[in-house]
């Protein structure tokens, strides 16, 4: 929850959208120029210390609140099973 | 100095430097032999100068006026600090990389903690000045170059005007009244682009360097399009700072180098070219394909591309081939004008050849 609202927090702050839903796609609601991509996955690295791997570049991955959530939880907890697997 | 790396900005000290004596002393009334020649040289060659100077500010300032050099300076470093912070602030306001930059100072002990804690900086005693000037006699001095510093020194105002508005982000790349223009070069611009396809390393897909002959050829062979781009807003012109450099085939138009001038990294354009190249591309129902080599600099053009909906298409090493399926592309920023030739009007130029 709180990676979420962390998320959401970032995003607001750049798109002035209020009724924004943690589903909308802001790619397609046209949000997303060259430098909100780049600030948004600098974002991703250093809010929750996660390495953004170049084949975890594609849209999907970053297109919503919900998806960027379901993004980093999924990295952390490969980060985790790998150190238990050490 | 062998070192082929460009110097983009060099790093002045005053004191004993740019003149003679210490100004806190008494001294500066007279500048050192050869420094305001040295300094105009550079200057119209496109090398951008600051300084970095243990002084008082103003006291440093109104003597460079006296000596008619304080407008080539750029963020000037006046104060107490660290020399190695001083540079590290200049390179971050001038968005450049700390390779690029050469610093000149008297005192061994200031190059020495510069190079302990910036190792990439090429520190130069006073008294080799001429080293320098030997180094750059071979740059040579072009429009674009002798307005070099202009540019920079119009986006130190765009900085001034950032930093004081109100507002969000999208209501002040609004405010810029951004105009994008993309044309095709005669052929005095192909020496612009082919300087571009050399100095440009972070916004850069494949790192092919073009000389103006080889841009020549390309344009010769009719089976190439080049594309250039400039920039203009309400504070004054950036140039050209885009390059698109595209074999166009029967089914396949491939975008063998795409550039953007790191001077317009944060105006939000970044993708307006290659929109305007994936629509040509959807137009004309063709494949788009784009080449990409990945080097330390550049992975913020790969995070553009891939946030654009692109995939790779084949992969070995540092070598991708990506690909746009062209089902969904995203709009041009509506803060952008976009002017650009007609896509149709295009064609037939290309087919006439």
């Amino acid at each position: 929850m709180e990676n979420r609202n962390a998320i959401r927090a970032f995003i607001q702050k750049r798109v002035n959208h209020k009724e924004l839903s943690d589903s909308d796609n802001i790619f397609k609601l046209g949000f997303v120029d060259s430098m909100f991509a780049l600030q948004l996955v600098s974002f991703v690295e250093k809010e929750f210390s996660v390495v953004v791997e170049d084949d975890d570049l594609v849209i999907d991955n970053f297109n919503s609140v919900d998806a960027i959530e379901r993004f980093v939880n999924s990295k952390v907890a490969g980060s985790v099973s790998s150190i238990v697997a050490e | 100095m062998e070192d082929e790396k460009l110097i983009k900005c060099i790093v002045w000290d005053l004191d004993n430097t740019v003149w003679e004596g210490v100004l806190l002393e008494d001294g500066g009334t007279a500048l050192r032999d050869g420094v305001a020649e040295a300094v105009r040289s550079f200057d119209e060659r496109g090398i951008l100068q600051s300084v970095s100077s243990r002084n008082d500010f103003e006291t440093a300032m109104s003597n460079l006026k006296r000596h008619g050099l304080d407008d080539y300076f750029l963020y000037p470093e006046i104060n107490w600090n660290a020399k190695s912070e001083s540079i590290k602030r200049i390179a971050e306001n001038l968005n450049l990389g700390l390779d690029s930059f050469v610093f000149i100072d008297d005192q061994e002990y200031e190059r020495e903690e510069v190079l302990f804690s910036i190792p990439e900086v090429r520190c130069v005693d006073a008294f080799d000045l001429n080293k320098v000037l030997e180094q750059v006699s071979t740059t040579k001095v072009t429009a674009e170059s002798r307005s070099r510093r202009s540019l920079y020194q119009q986006e130190a105002k765009r900085k001034v005007h950032e930093e004081s508005f109100e507002g969000d982000n999208q209501t002040f790349q609004k405010s810029l009244g951004l105009k994008f223009t993309i044309f095709e070069p005669s052929e005095a611009d192909l020496s612009r682009a082919s300087e571009l396809t050399i100095r440009t390393h972070q916004l850069n897909t494949t790192g092919i360097s073009y000389s103006e002959e080889d841009l020549k050829e390309l344009l010769g062979r009719g089976d190439h399009i080049i594309l250039l781009a400039k920039l203009t807003d309400r504070f004054g012109e950036y140039g050209t700072i885009g390059v698109a450099v595209v074999e166009r085939t029967k089914e396949v138009l491939d975008l063998k180098l795409l550039l953007m001038s790191c001077r317009v990294m944060s105006r939000g354009v970044g993708t307006v070219f290659l929109l305007y190249l994936m629509q040509l591309a959807k137009k004309e129902e063709k494949r788009f394909l784009a080449r990409f080599l990945k080097t330390e600099r550049n992975r913020m053009m790969y995070i553009t591309y891939k946030m654009n909906g692109f995939f790779v298409s084949e992969r070995d090493g540092a070598n991708e081939l990506l690909e746009h399926d062209l089902e969904d592309i995203q709009t041009i920023p509506d803060y952008v004008e976009l002017d650009a030739p007609d896509i149709e009007i295009l064609e037939e130029n290309v087919y006439a050849v």
